[in-house]
């Protein structure tokens, strides 16, 4: 894109619309980014996922989905069989958190049958059939908005209820494949974004005081993945002895209004005591995105993350939702699909950074 | 986990100690019954020899539904089906106590047929009755269907198949829209 040294913005991509959960609006969305209700429930009368073979699997996915399809559970549904679906197809539902990394991971073909109803435009509300449990319904919203996905998914719950007998001991309550999700079935999590936690040292506490709180710390793919771009997913790990209405109330009402003012504390001192460090770190970030010609997944989003703490600083003069949205556009399959080809992890890298360019130029 | 003597699933799992030494059999059903498994636990030749024994047997029960024994869940951490909760009932209560602290008992939701009523208050308890009734009618279609294709009455089948591909097509018009990809919409 240079020509004897002078910087020419590539062409637009087409334009990819981010999930609402990403837009950057509700309750304390500078810090919140979504808020997200799940639900485990299995059928009665076919065997859990591990004791499941092709012929139990076919028929859980024929009951679930039935139900599902007739339930109006929104104006909308879309209904994917994902063991026919391609590899780029899952990889794009997976990063959109539509689906688990586990779900997209089966095997293709009719042995293991398996798949996901999710609503649309929106993308509020998806049901995956046939993951560890039988049913995993989810909903997910922008900014701090915890009752308001548990109302959806207990909604949606009721519904699929009224046709399909779940797996329920009155000891026990909803009777899931892996223990830890036993009883009310319901985890509750949000994605935070905690720049200035990081920058000032504190994001260890946090850590340490969730931990004690008996709450997962998780990076933005859920399990089993690492904290980028100061994102981490903070959920109830205990389902067992607590009504849903509890769990909610010592989330929603208690340590996540803690967290949020800790991280906007945090972003207050270092703009008036160390507002040096924040205006490197926002101006730096902005000039590896708009200047750099090869990027990973990993670096992008750290750079968007000082990106959007320089912007909600109003050091850098950005639109939220654009960086927001940034952050699922460098993922490699959504990459791929803007760039409309399969590509290596070096072609990524190149692309990555042009696509990158291309949208902060036109924000 | 494969019996010892044949291809069959292991259901019973003995684990006898003899002086301290473990000794583990994996059979099914059948030749546990053959070998007449944990009801005569004494070797033969070490009770010959007059030598002293000191002997214990457990037969680890297997969930009668989805043959999971209680080592299989400590090794994968899954259980197999909804009666597992209820055959390793004693063994699980602890475990999940010290994993929910110490929450031992569900005091959440329960399922609407539970309660004899809709489940929340807020959802409609006149489409939750609707559906209700609807899946009934596919179930009951999907019995007689099974009923019809066993006994060999293909016309009969055939109308019952007809009848279910209407209900659910009906089903999927109210809720099915055409794939991302289909309406060239892009992620």
């Amino acid at each position: 894109m240079t020509r004897g040294g002078y910087y020419e913005p590539p062409k637009q991509p087409p334009s990819e619309p981010p999930p609402e959960w990403l837009k950057g609006e509700g309750e304390a969305s500078d810090v919140v980014l979504s808020s997200r209700a799940r639900l485990a429930r299995n059928l009665a009368a076919v065997p859990f996922g591990s004791k499941s073979g092709p012929k139990e699997r076919a028929r859980s996915l024929e009951m679930c989905r039935d139900q599902i399809l007739m339930a109006s559970l929104s104006e909308r549904i879309v209904w994917e069989d994902l063991h026919e679906a391609t590899p780029m197809k899952r990889a794009l539902l997976v990063e959109r958190h539509l689906i688990s990394k586990q779900l997209s991971k089966g095997r293709a073909g009719n042995d293991d049958p398996r798949g996901v109803a999710y609503s649309v435009p929106d993308e509020r509300l998806s049901i995956m059939v046939n993951e560890e449990d039988h049913l995993r319904i989810q909903a997910i919203r922008s900014g701090l908005a915890l009752a308001a996905a548990y109302r959806e998914v207990d909604r949606a719950d009721d519904l699929i209820e009224a046709g399909i007998d779940y797996a329920f001991n009155r000891r026990f309550g909803y009777l899931t494949a892996c223990p830890t999700n036993v009883g009310t079935g319901v985890r509750m999590s949000v994605m935070l974004h905690l720049p200035a936690l990081r920058l000032t040292g504190d994001i260890e506490k946090v850590k340490r005081a969730a931990d004690g709180l008996c709450l997962a710390v998780r990076g933005f793919y859920g399990e089993g993945s690492e904290a980028v771009g100061d994102l981490y997913q903070l959920s109830n790990q205990t389902t067992l002895g607590k009504k849903e209405g509890e769990i909610l109330a010592q989330l929603d009402g208690d340590i996540l209004p803690r967290i949020v003012e800790y991280e906007r504390v945090a972003r207050r001192e270092l703009l008036t005591k160390r507002r040096a460090l924040l205006e490197d770190q926002a101006c730096r970030a902005w000039g590896l995105l708009t200047n750099a010609r090869l990027l990973t997944t990993e670096e992008a989003m750290q750079m968007l993350s000082m990106a959007r703490l320089g912007a909600l600083s109003d050091i850098l003069p950005m639109d939220v939702k654009t960086i927001n949205g940034l952050f699922l556009l460098v993922q490699p399959a959504h990459l791929q699909r803007a760039m409309n080809k399969d590509m290596d992890q070096e072609q990524r890298r190149q692309a990555r950074a042009t696509y990158v360019r291309a949208k902060l130029a036109r924000a | 986990m494969k019996c010892d003597r044949c291809d069959k699933i292991a259901t019973v799992h003995e684990l006898t100690q003899v002086n301290g030494v473990k000794i583990e059999r994996h059979l099914c059903e059948q030749c546990a019954k053959d070998t007449g498994i944990a009801s005569t636990g004494v070797p033969a030749a070490a009770s010959l020899l007059g030598m002293s024994v000191n002997i214990t047997t457990t037969r680890v029960a297997a969930c009668p539904s989805c043959k999971t024994t209680f080592g299989e869940f400590k090794q994968h951490g899954l259980l197999g089906c909804a009666d597992c909760y209820r055959v390793f009932e004693n063994q699980l209560a602890p475990l999940l106590a010290r994993a929910h602290q110490g929450g031992d008992r569900h005091r959440g939701k329960a399922p609407r047929r539970m309660l004899g009523e809709a489940t929340s208050p807020e959802t409609e308890p006149s489409l939750v009755a609707e559906l209700a009734e609807r899946a009934k009618r596919l179930a009951a279609l999907r019995n007689e269907l099974d009923g019809a294709v066993k006994s060999e009455q293909y016309e009969r089948a055939a109308r019952l198949r007809d009848e279910l591909k209407r209900l659910s097509s009906q089903a999927q018009r109210q809720g099915h829209e055409p794939r991302m990809d289909d309406e060239g919409r892009g992620e």
